[in-house]
């Protein structure tokens, strides 16, 4: 619609009402207003979540207090309930996981920035995205049928001969437990970190690489020591991304945990995860007292991600300040 | 062209509006629970349907817990569960809930031992020192001694159990607590309960997916899933001393033994039977839950005639799905008890 020059009169104002409304409330306006609304919904379904979880979980806080952390027993017959043997089995599968997924997707990203030809790099980085959208009760069924038989006749003899004398690797070899369930996520989660960080790696800009290059560092050396250092903020957000999906995830790691609330050093042992029980039992709680423990657990998750994501937020602080400025030598 | 739009608005306001005319003597019921019995269930809300088409009846299967709930919530007309309600439970209902069995299920062990073809016997101490950890080797005596002639491994024995709270788990602990006193001290019945050893699989497809993949282990199953995927399992002993192997007539005959001692309220557990050696002993009724007055007069009078209808023309559709059908006497015992709802 064109406006004519005119239109900006005041006695023209009343006559041409689009126009004037349009000044009235510019697009600024609009746009404000409406992200603001955006980012509003966000926080109120935030608030919403936790006020729900606290209002419905009275019952087993006022019963267990602070010992719902401490306990290890998960008794729905008896109404004894600990949130332990859950969390440790929450965050043992999420480090493992991130042990394997981010030396591979950071590895794998440098390659796609800035070592691959680009037709090879866009074509991988597809590959890579489409892992991303696979179902998650696919990558739980390929566990099962595929890793754990695997596991439990190669991998997990092969790890007991060799570093058998580690606690980590003791006990019977089932093919489900902590380290296939770690796997299993790992193999979930490094699309994340793998397309996060190639792309904050290509936003370096080429004036860095190009200094370091005319300074006489190889082709490695401006990658390793100014490139990635560069795009460390963007690559520990993909870690944290990453780390995200894995707390969280129900189906692939229910399917191959073992579903045993046990806490054992072993990672081949069975364990349990937050979501993983969660999933498993809300349906047919019966008790109000268990449907109370079942939703405590689930503020617990809630707040454990909440935990992980502000020392995450703290770590990039104090990197970046130690780093500002100042290049790795 | 106006008078074409005026027209066919019409037409649509008209069409709309006798189909809310059509609609005022449409009875729809909605349900919600067990998910076991729901293959039978939508088979029969959609036969009744079909020759009653005023009458639509929705049934989300979500569990047994949700069903329970979701009924002393009232936000279903009727639940459906895999257990009886527990006295707590019916002590919150508003008005009164009446339980009325439908068909019957069963809990088989399933396992997966080197070198053992065909059926194994169990005793049901066996069965219990199996799943509390302390009989932990295939070749242990408490095994070894009723299978005489089979040649068992010294392999340990890997136990598997449900993850998911279900109504089979229920079945097993509540038959493992009626034989052995040790387990109900320490373990107890429930649809989810503390294992003392074991590996948890999601689902009967989790349970049985582990036992194929895990040598020497050792698990229980839903007996319909057991026959629809041919998985081989076990015979178990009874109380009459006899081994038998569940099919749809020993679950049933289970329940026959029952039929003499059917409490009013038909919240009974049907495990471990006396007087009856053709019973297997780890089977069970799943329930309707149907609220004992309806303030809505048609669907009162639709919930009672489809409980008559499902007693009676609804039982020929029931063992093809491979369900065991209700004994006559608990038919004949549950046909009276619709007069209760009002």
């Amino acid at each position: 619609m064109a406006t004519t020059p005119n239109a900006a009169t005041p006695a023209d104002l009343p006559a041409n009402p689009p126009s004037s409304l349009r000044r009235w409330m510019g697009a600024d306006e609009i746009a404000h207003v409406v992200t603001l609304i955006a980012a509003a919904t966000l926080l109120l379904i935030a608030v919403l979540l936790v006020y729900q979880l606290w209002v419905l979980s009275g019952e087993a806080r006022s019963k267990f207090g602070w010992t719902f952390f401490l306990t290890k027993t998960w008794d729905p017959v008896a109404g004894d309930f600990g949130a332990l043997p859950f969390i440790y089995g929450t965050l043992v599968t999420s480090l493992v996981s991130l042990l394997i997924a981010v030396p591979l997707g950071v590895g794998g990203a440098i390659f796609l920035a800035e070592l691959a030809p680009p037709k090879l790099s866009s074509s991988l980085t597809f590959v890579s995205d489409l892992l991303a959208a696979v179902p998650s009760v696919i990558y739980g069924l390929l566990g099962v049928f595929l890793l754990v038989p695997l596991m439990r006749t190669t991998f997990q003899p092969a790890l007991k001969k060799t570093l058998g004398f580690l606690p980590l690797f003791q006990g019977p070899a089932y093919g489900i437990g902590f380290l296939t369930a770690g796997m299993v996520l790992a193999v979930m989660v490094v699309p994340f970190v793998l397309s996060v960080s190639r792309e904050v790696l290509l936003a370096v800009p080429r004036d860095q690489r190009e200094a370091a290059l005319a300074l006489g560092a190889t082709k490695w050396e401006s990658t390793w020591r100014v490139v990635v250092p560069a795009a460390r903020i963007g690559i520990f957000g993909s870690v944290f991304l990453a780390l995200a999906r894995a707390l969280g995830e129900t189906m692939a790691v229910t399917m191959v945990i073992g579903n045993n609330p046990k806490i054992s050093a072993s990672l081949f042992s069975p364990g349990y995860s937050i979501a993983a029980v969660l999933a498993n039992e809300f349906s047919e709680a019966t008790g109000n007292l268990y449907l109370s423990a079942l939703i405590e657990l689930g503020l617990v998750l809630f707040l454990l991600t909440f935990v992980l994501n502000g020392l995450a937020r703290l770590l990039i602080v104090v990197t970046t300040k130690r780093g500002s400025g100042v290049l790795p030598t | 062209m106006r008078i074409v739009k005026v027209v066919s608005l019409l037409a649509v306001l008209l069409a709309i509006a006798s189909l809310t005319i059509a609609a005022e003597g449409q009875v729809l019921l909605n349900a919600a629970g067990a998910t076991f019995p729901y293959p039978i269930y939508s088979k029969w809300f959609d036969i009744y349907h079909q020759s009653h088409s005023n009458v639509q009846i929705n049934y989300q299967s979500i569990g047994s817990g949700g069903g329970i709930r979701q009924l002393l919530d009232k936000t279903v007309d009727f639940g459906a569960s895999d257990g009886p309600m527990s006295d707590d439970q019916l002590k919150q209902a508003t008005v009164p809930i009446l339980h009325f069995p439908t068909v019957l299920g069963a809990a088989i062990p399933s396992y997966n031992v080197s070198g053992v073809q065909g059926d194994l016997n169990f005793t049901p101490e066996a069965l219990a020192g199996i799943f509390l950890g302390k009989v932990t080797k295939w070749n242990d005596p408490a095994i070894a001694s009723v299978n005489v002639g089979v040649k068992l491994p010294s392999d340990d024995i890997v136990v598997v159990h449900r993850s998911d709270g279900s109504g089979t788990s229920y079945i097993w602990t509540d038959y493992l607590s009626k034989v052995s006193s040790e387990w109900q001290q320490k373990v107890g019945k429930g649809t989810s309960v503390n294992w003392p050893v074991g590996l948890g699989g999601k689902g009967n497809e989790g349970v049985s997916a582990l036992i194929q993949q895990t040598p020497g282990s050792l698990g229980y199953v839903e007996l319909i899933y057991a026959i629809q995927n041919h998985l081989p399992y076990g015979k178990v002993k009874n109380s009459s001393g006899a081994f038998v192997k569940a099919d749809l007539a020993s679950v049933s005959a289970a329940a026959a033994a029952f039929s003499k001692f059917m409490p009013d309220d038909f919240r009974v557990s049907i495990t471990n039977p006396e007087g009856n050696k053709d019973a297997y002993p780890i089977s069970s009724f799943t329930w309707l839950l149907i609220p004992s007055k309806f303030t809505d007069t048609a669907k009162r009078d639709v919930v009672k005639d489809f409980l008559k209808w499902m007693m009676t023309d609804g039982q020929q559709y029931t063992e093809a799905l491979s369900y065991a059908k209700l004994p006559k006497e608990v038919v004949s015992k549950e046909m009276k008890a619709i007069a209760q709802i009002q």
